[in-house]
């Protein structure tokens, strides 16, 4: 339940220099389609601290998915190529052996989905599938895997898991298999947790049990997480830091409370601006003109371009992620002298604030 | 059971009384019950908020309100007048005053037909004037939602996901509908366009005079557009009554619960901490909770709450809940 102490959330990011646990640089994605060679994501940047919980927001289809498979290199087949680095504790992900890889997939860094009923086997009890990933990467014996099992599921909340250790996953709610999905990530103590929209499939009182569960989680083992999300609410809510992309690149990087106050990129400010959380009631919300470009027609320079009301001439030049202090990062070469609104532009007179009066 | 009663109001375009719709399973043995016991006055040009989680009853109800579907028992009343008493012939033609919208527009909308044909066609569906004037109406409906014309010619994969929702409203607008049921109309829309929709229906429910019942799980989406919300559990409501006080002022403790796990947008200093967790998920309607549905995840649940069905009482003036205890300021948790 504990809410992260402000202090640890404003300004001191954690990212970059020796102590990040992964250090992504440069990393790109292209896909071969029978439109030729499609560069879906380009020049991604970011690093993780251990046990740092970090949000990556964005738009569909801006690259959000992909990212988080590049790092365990389960990218689609017609994958045409992978640029840059990955650094994870002294292996370079994007490079190293399919071997290499598949000692530290699921036991050093491990995914988990939407839906949990792609992961799960459904001709397998959720005790077997968890024991087994278990004893594949460790090597101990049933018994104790078993004892072992019993003991994550009921960490991640599962009422009498003597009884539902030997459940299907069809005899099991969304939000208990979700729970089963994260115990079987957590079993060999990770590293990392990707999670990829691991709430949007379920109630919003389930998604409040499983963020908070993933929070503490993270919070006692150290465990890093990346939290992929479209859902600003959750981010702020779970995370420390927050990225967020747009059509395939990263355009900023900040602590989760920087952002929310005061956002650098004129798209951050323009989403939360228009999340009717923080409008007025009633009134009229402010929205993003236009539409994201097509992967097919990127226009040069800055991507936000054609929505942006502060785009000027040299905005068709390339952006590069600049460092904006205090561990901020931001793609767009006007970030000094624009002033731009963020979360709390509105929030006095906003639904929100009775919300966050009320008892 | 205690039949949810209601207020009645000379003013009500729809007036749901004891709605009940229940499912059968489909091995054919038991009953789902969908809604069980609703009763509610949608009031002309208000926009009627829904909220409530997943199979809780919200798209059932929708539905029923426009005749998609017969109630198993109730009454659903448009306008004072019991539709499903109507001669055929002006059954159907009363239809067209109440459209439903639903949430995925690619399901709303033929692939293989032009965006200027899929507007059409509910016109010509309803043989509307002459050939010339089902054009103008077509146009000036896409007019309405921002659409350009020349995107009629256009096939739905050529638009975008706002665009798409655009065409579907323009759709339900060309035959003049009095009310709209919204169901999760921006749920599947991308979030820097999603006010532009909700836009969009606000201003066209100030230049027409619609009514909408606005049907969603998104507490942010539906306290912003609605004059008043009803909140859904388990096939009925719990609470009913003008948005800032059902949204500030909640009295139910599922209300509670429901607002108090929305994730918010706002810094860690902002958000105050005083989430109530609720355990469990949400029953069966196959076979739900006796007395007050929500005992079995209730915090304040007492002996009483598994035995008597809690009456639905107006417990402020406008503010309707269903909770033994609502009444006590501060209920004690067992
Ligand atoms: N196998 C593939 N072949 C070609 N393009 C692909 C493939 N997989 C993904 N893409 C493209 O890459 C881009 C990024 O996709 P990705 O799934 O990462 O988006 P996302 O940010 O996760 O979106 P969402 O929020 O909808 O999940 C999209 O434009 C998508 O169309
Ligand atoms: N045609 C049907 N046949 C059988 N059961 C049905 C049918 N339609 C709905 N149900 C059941 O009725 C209950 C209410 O469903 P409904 O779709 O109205 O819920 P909802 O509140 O709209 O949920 P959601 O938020 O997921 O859309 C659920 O238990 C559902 O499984
Ligand atoms: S670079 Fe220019 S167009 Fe891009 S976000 Fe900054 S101001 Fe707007
Ligand atoms: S009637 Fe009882 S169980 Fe139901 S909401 Fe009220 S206190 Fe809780
Ligand atoms: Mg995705
Ligand atoms: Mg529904």
């Amino acid at each position: 339940m504990a809410a992260a102490e402000p202090a640890q959330r404003m300004s001191k990011s954690a990212a970059g220099g020796p102590q990040a646990l992964m250090s992504v640089r440069g990393l790109g994605i292209r896909f071969k389609t029978s439109h030729g060679i499609w560069q879906a994501t380009r020049k991604i940047d970011f690093d993780i601290a251990p046990g740092e919980r970090v949000g990556i927001v964005g738009e569909s289809g801006c690259g959000k998915t992909i990212t988080g498979l590049s790092i365990l290199r389960l990218l689609p087949n017609n994958l045409a190529g992978l640029d840059g680095s990955i650094h994870f504790d002294g292996t370079d992900l994007a490079s190293c052996s399919t071997r290499e890889m598949r000692a530290i997939r699921g036991r050093r860094i491990a995914m988990i989905f939407q839906e949990p009923m792609s992961a799960l086997d459904p001709v397998f009890t959720v005790g077997h599938q968890i024991a087994e990933t278990l004893r594949v990467h460790t090597g101990i014996p049933r018994e104790e895997a078993r004892e072992r099992t019993l003991d994550m599921l009921r960490r991640v909340g599962i009422a009498s898991p003597v009884r539902r250790i030997d459940d299907y996953p069809h005899q099991l709610s969304g939000g208990m298999r979700q729970r089963v999905m994260i115990a079987a990530s957590l079993i060999c103590g990770p590293q990392l947790l990707i999670a990829d929209e691991p709430t949007t499939a379920l109630d919003v009182t389930v998604q409040a049990q499983i963020l908070e569960l993933l929070r503490d989680l993270s919070e006692t083992s150290n465990t890093a997480l990346m939290l992929i999300t479209h859902d600003l609410g959750v981010v702020a809510e779970t995370c420390t830091r927050m990225i967020t992309m747009y059509a395939g690149e990263v355009i900023e990087d900040a602590a989760v409370d920087d952002a929310l106050v005061r956002p650098l990129h004129p798209y951050t400010s323009g989403l939360l601006r228009s999340l009717p959380h923080l409008s007025p009631r009633h009134g009229k919300l402010p929205s993003i003109p236009g539409r994201v470009p097509s992967i097919m027609d990127m226009p040069n320079g800055c991507r936000f371009r054609a929505r942006c009301p502060h785009a000027v001439a040299g905005c068709e030049k390339e952006q590069a992620l600049l460092d904006a202090g205090d561990g901020r990062k931001v793609r767009c070469s006007r970030f000094r002298e624009l002033d731009l609104a963020g979360a709390l532009q509105h929030a006095a007179t906003a639904p929100i604030a009775a919300m966050v009066a009320s008892p | 059971m205690m039949p949810q009663a209601a207020e009645t109001s000379r003013d009500a375009i729809v007036s749901v009384r004891d709605l009940q719709v229940g499912f059968q399973t489909t091995d054919g043995r038991a009953v789902v019950k969908a809604v069980d016991g609703v009763s509610f006055d949608v009031r002309r040009g208000e926009t009627f908020g829904i909220i409530g989680e997943s199979g809780s009853g919200k798209t059932t109800i929708g539905r029923a309100l426009v005749f998609l579907l017969k109630p198993s028992d109730g009454a659903i009343l448009h306008n004072g007048v019991d539709p499903l008493a109507m001669p055929r012939r002006q059954f159907q033609s009363h239809r067209r005053d109440y459209q439903i919208i639903f949430q995925d527009p690619n399901a709303a909308l033929n692939p293989r037909m032009t965006i200027l044909s899929s507007v059409l066609e509910p016109l010509e569906l309803a043989r509307a004037g002459s050939k010339a004037e089902r054009l103008k109406r077509a146009h000036e409906a896409m007019d309405r939602v921002g659409l350009a014309l020349d995107l009629g010619e256009r096939y739905p994969h050529q638009l975008s996901g706002g665009q798409k929702q655009r065409v579907v409203i323009a759709r339900a607008l060309t035959l003049r509908p009095k009310l709209i049921v919204c169901d999760e109309v921006v749920a599947a829309l991308d979030m820097s366009i999603r006010g532009d929709v909700l836009n969009l229906f606000a201003e066209l429910q100030r230049d027409l005079g619609l009514t909408y019942v606005f049907i969603t799980h998104d507490l942010a989406v539906v306290s912003h557009i609605s004059e008043r919300i009803a909140v859904m559990y388990l096939g009925r409501f719990v609470e009913l009554g003008p948005t800032e006080k059902v949204s500030e002022r909640p009295l139910h403790p599922y209300t509670k619960a429901l607002l108090s796990a929305e994730p918010r947008p706002l810094p860690s200093t902002m958000r105050g901490d005083h989430r109530i967790v609720l355990q469990g998920e949400i029953p069966s309607p196959i076979d739900p909770p006796s007395g007050c549905r929500f005992r079995t995840r209730c915090q304040y649940a007492q002996g009483v709450c598994a035995e008597k069905t809690p009456d639905w009482r107006e417990l402020m003036p406008d503010h309707w809940v269903a909770c033994h205890f609502a009444d006590r300021p501060n209920y004690s948790p067992t």
